[in-house]
């Protein structure tokens, strides 16, 4: 019994260990792939040499980003069967075909016309090879689209019978499955995440090289569009999260009384807590700092609406409160903080300052980071808070596991920890390399016809080699 | 087991053998590339064998997903059986696809470690491939199930026959390596291509033949399957096809033929494909569960169907486009 519980300790840790860096790369390839597809499209309408520099500027970082997605995302899609296999056979009738459909319509769209988007451009036409950049963004929203079906399904479980092997099958039409209760907001959300995160590293670049050189017109342009994409989309964003909370509220009311903190039930008014130490031992949380009323203001729009605490959840069938709980207001405090620096860029702008206040470039640049530390506390507050449940009131992530042998799982875990700090470390590494080269502005206009020398000529890759090759 | 449910699921099991067949054509040569990476000179050589790939390994590993991917979706109990049976060589594949899928991009992005990124992708290549031929060797040794999980040990999938089997699937993927390098390229590299098929062409004779002199005697069904009819008849014709095949393939070479090579060792491929499902069939895991006991419920796999039969066509409009685009002759400029 012991060393079940430690297999699927380690199990776990495993899961989210490999998780965790995987959610990273398409968190930034969504936004990045689409804001690709942006750049070139403005090439291709004004001709403007800007951005096709930014364009081949950006391209080089998304071809590391999205090899690191990759390689991450075939490990997940087998670590389902290595470590999950009773999850797998359970769920597979149902979660299976949605994954399959991720693949089919998403991950063979994206890999398909990858290459010809990174290396295409001498082969084929502007219209086609802006065709290949579409395709790219738009496999990676319809990878969005799949994946979080999927995991909506398992936080917000519809359309289903169990069969006599103990088998979740479908017992509704899939539109239902699909389109369960969770997964429009988790969509919305996820997605919206996901450029905001790709906006804010790029504007944390624009601002890098704007410190240097307030002249470069490369960082200026994408400076400005990742600005205007921050001041748009943070507000949106904080409208969207409240209506997923009060989502989660209706389908998920456990996860919300660890999110808040809420160990005792309020008959007549729950206090908003600000900050505490969630203290599991003692169902109470520890010097709290709170406000009264303002959680049933938030989540039932009334001061005085009774609201359920874990109190009422027996103690197995809850989640693990501090994880959720801490992982929830980093990601909502990020996110006010997003708000502020679009607010801040719209000051700018406004007077006129945008390319020329350095205390805004110095605010974007630590803001850089922040959409991918968002985006993994918003995945734990989610993915923790339907503890400990693998599907939300079904099934038991105890139950999930395959039959793990400590040896074999420890082995793994210690090995992917090692080989993800190395081979993703040094990924990130070349990453901020290229992002600390400024923009070289390149004057080349559209290619009227297909031809093989415009686009990144064949020069200009020999320089990134480093030339010592070519004289072997 | 009768009617449509039957249908379906002999269809899935079709697609998935499919996806699988795809597999192997599509990421085969690319892994081979890198099996036969240390034998490149650095420099030219290299950056040339990489760059006949670069455009289409992602696509080809796809393939390996969806066959992944299908197998949980329309056969749920066999991925739950078969993935822990397998734990150590499937993980050490996914680690060794991790180096060598990163390698393509990072051995660019710094020239200074670049000699460590291409060890990196020769021993990914080469690891992922001994795991996947491991893979398929421990599963026609078979696997023991309980109920509906694996019940054996972590080292079952350790035998002489799996360790042969994996060398054997190094030696295929590298000839189908060489034979894409004699179509891709030109002049010393591709005379050094014909002579390294040569000898791994007479390599995978060998290993191929060991391997299904074998098999019968894995098991005292294997045995019956073969040599009792209708099996004899693919113990008749399936060696003189391959016996057929290689002399065609060692002809090819000598005529010094840019095409056939390659084609000719898919055709390999195919038929020990084919000797497996005569193997194997109606068995998902051979002896223990069919491809009916293992299968989803039909509204899972019908609704599946749909998309596969929307898709796979689409999906290989484009996959042969994207190949197309990047026909002829491969020279040394990637994007970088």
């Amino acid at each position: 019994m012991v060393d079940h519980e430690l297999a699927l300790l380690l199990a776990r840790i495993q899961f989210a260990f490999t998780v965790s860096f995987h959610f990273l790369f398409p968190a930034f390839t969504i936004g990045l792939a689409s804001f690709l597809m942006v750049l070139e499209g403005l090439w291709l309408a004004t001709g403007r040499g800007v951005y096709m520099t930014l364009f081949k500027y950006w391209v080089k970082i998304f071809a590391v980003v999205f090899a690191m997605g990759v390689v991450s995302g075939i490990v997940m899609s087998y670590q389902f069967g290595t470590n999950w296999s009773v999850f797998s056979d359970k769920t597979g009738p149902i979660i299976g075909p949605l994954m399959a459909y991720e693949v089919l319509t998403a991950f063979f769209v994206e890999a398909g016309f990858l290459g010809v988007m990174l290396f295409g451009m001498k082969k084929v036409g502007r219209g086609l090879h802006f065709t290949a950049t579409c395709a790219v963004a738009a496999g990676t929203l319809m990878s969005a689209f799949w994946i979080l079906s999927a995991n909506s399904w398992m936080q917000t479980p519809v359309g289903f019978a169990i069969n006599d092997v103990g088998q979740f099958v479908p017992d509704a039409s899939w539109f239902e499955i699909i389109f369960n209760p969770s997964f429009p907001y988790r969509l919305v959300h996820t997605v919206i995440a996901a450029f905001l995160t790709t906006s804010l590293i790029v504007g944390a670049v624009g601002a890098w090289h704007l410190l240097k050189n307030r002249n470069n017109a490369g960082a200026q342009v994408m400076f400005s569009m990742a600005m205007w994409m921050a001041a748009i989309v943070a507000p949106v964003q904080i409208f969207v999260g409240d209506m997923h909370g009060l989502n989660t509220l209706e389908h998920q009311p456990v996860k919300v009384m660890a999110m808040e903190g809420h160990y005792e039930s309020h008959p007549d008014g729950a206090p908003l807590i600000l900050f505490g130490l969630p203290n599991d031992k003692l169902d109470r949380v520890d010097f709290a700092l709170e406000i009264p009323k303002l959680s049933s203001l938030i989540l039932k729009h009334d001061l005085n609406a009774p609201l359920d605490g874990l109190d009422t959840v027996a103690k197995e069938d809850r989640p693990p409160v501090a994880i959720v709980f801490w992982a929830f207001r980093i990601m909502v405090g990020l996110g006010f903080l997003m708000l502020a620096l679009g607010m801040f860029s719209l000051l700018a702008r406004w007077r006129g300052k945008l390319y020329d206040w350095p205390l805004l470039h110095r605010f974007a640049i630590a803001m850089g980071p922040s959409g991918l530390v968002a985006v993994l506390a918003g995945w734990f507050t989610t993915e923790v808070g339907r503890q400990p449940f693998t599907v939300y009131g079904q099934l038991r992530t105890a139950e999930s596991v395959s039959p793990l042998e400590v040896p074999a799982v420890a082995t793994s875990l210690l090995v992917f920890v090692v080989v993800y700090f190395i081979v993703f470390g040094i990924g990130t590494l070349y990453i901020i390399r290229q992002m600390g080269k400024p923009p070289q502005m390149d004057e080349s206009d559209p290619p009227a016809h297909p031809t093989r020398s415009a686009g990144i000529t064949p020069a200009q890759a020999g320089l990134a080699h480093g030339g010592e090759e070519v004289s072997q | 087991m009768t009617g449509f449910p039957f249908d379906l699921t002999v269809i899935w099991a079709g697609i998935i053998v499919f996806a699988i067949v795809a597999y192997v054509v599509m990421d085969g040569f690319d892994l081979g590339i890198g099996i036969l990476f240390p034998t490149l000179k650095p420099g030219p050589q290299r950056n040339v064998a990489m760059n006949t790939i670069a455009p289409i390994w992602d696509g080809n590993e796809t393939w390996l997903v969806l066959g992944g991917g299908g197998l949980m979706a329309a056969f749920p109990l066999a991925y739950a059986v078969i993935l822990p049976a397998l734990y150590a060589p499937l993980i050490a594949m996914l680690l060794a696809l991790v180096f060598r899928g990163v390698a393509f991009e990072f051995r660019w992005k710094d020239p200074g470690h670049r000699a460590a990124w291409d060890i990196a992708f020769f021993s990914g290549s080469l690891v992922a491939t001994f795991a996947q031929g491991i893979t398929l060797g421990a599963l026609l040794q078979g696997i023991t199930v309980s109920g509906r999980a694996y019940a054996g040990g972590w080292w079952d999938w350790l035998t002489p026959f799996t360790l042969l089997t994996g060398l054997s699937l190094v030696v295929g993927y590298a000839l189908l390596g060489a034979t894409w390098l004699i179509l891709k390229t030109e002049g010393e590299l591709q005379q050094k291509a014909y002579r390294q098929a040569r000898l791994l062409g007479a390599g995978l004779v060998i290993t191929i033949g060991v391997v299904s002199i074998a098999t019968p005697f894995l098991e005292a069904d294997y045995y019956t399957r073969w040599f009792a009819w209708p099996g004899i008849l693919a113990a008749g014709i399936v060696p003189f096809l391959v016996a057929l095949t290689t002399w065609q393939f060692f002809r090819s070479l000598a005529l010094g033929r840019e095409l056939a090579p390659f084609l000719l060792t898919l055709g390999l491929f195919a038929l020990t494909l084919l000797g497996l499902a005569v193997s194997i069939w109606p068995y998902v895991i051979p002896g223990q569960v069919t491809i009916w006991e293992a299968a989803a419920p039909p509204q899972s796999q019908t609704f599946m169907l749909v998309g596969a039969v929307i898709m796979l066509p689409i999906i290989l409009a484009y996959t042969s486009w994207a190949y197309w685009v990047f026909r002829g002759k491969t020279g040394e400029d990637g994007y970088h």
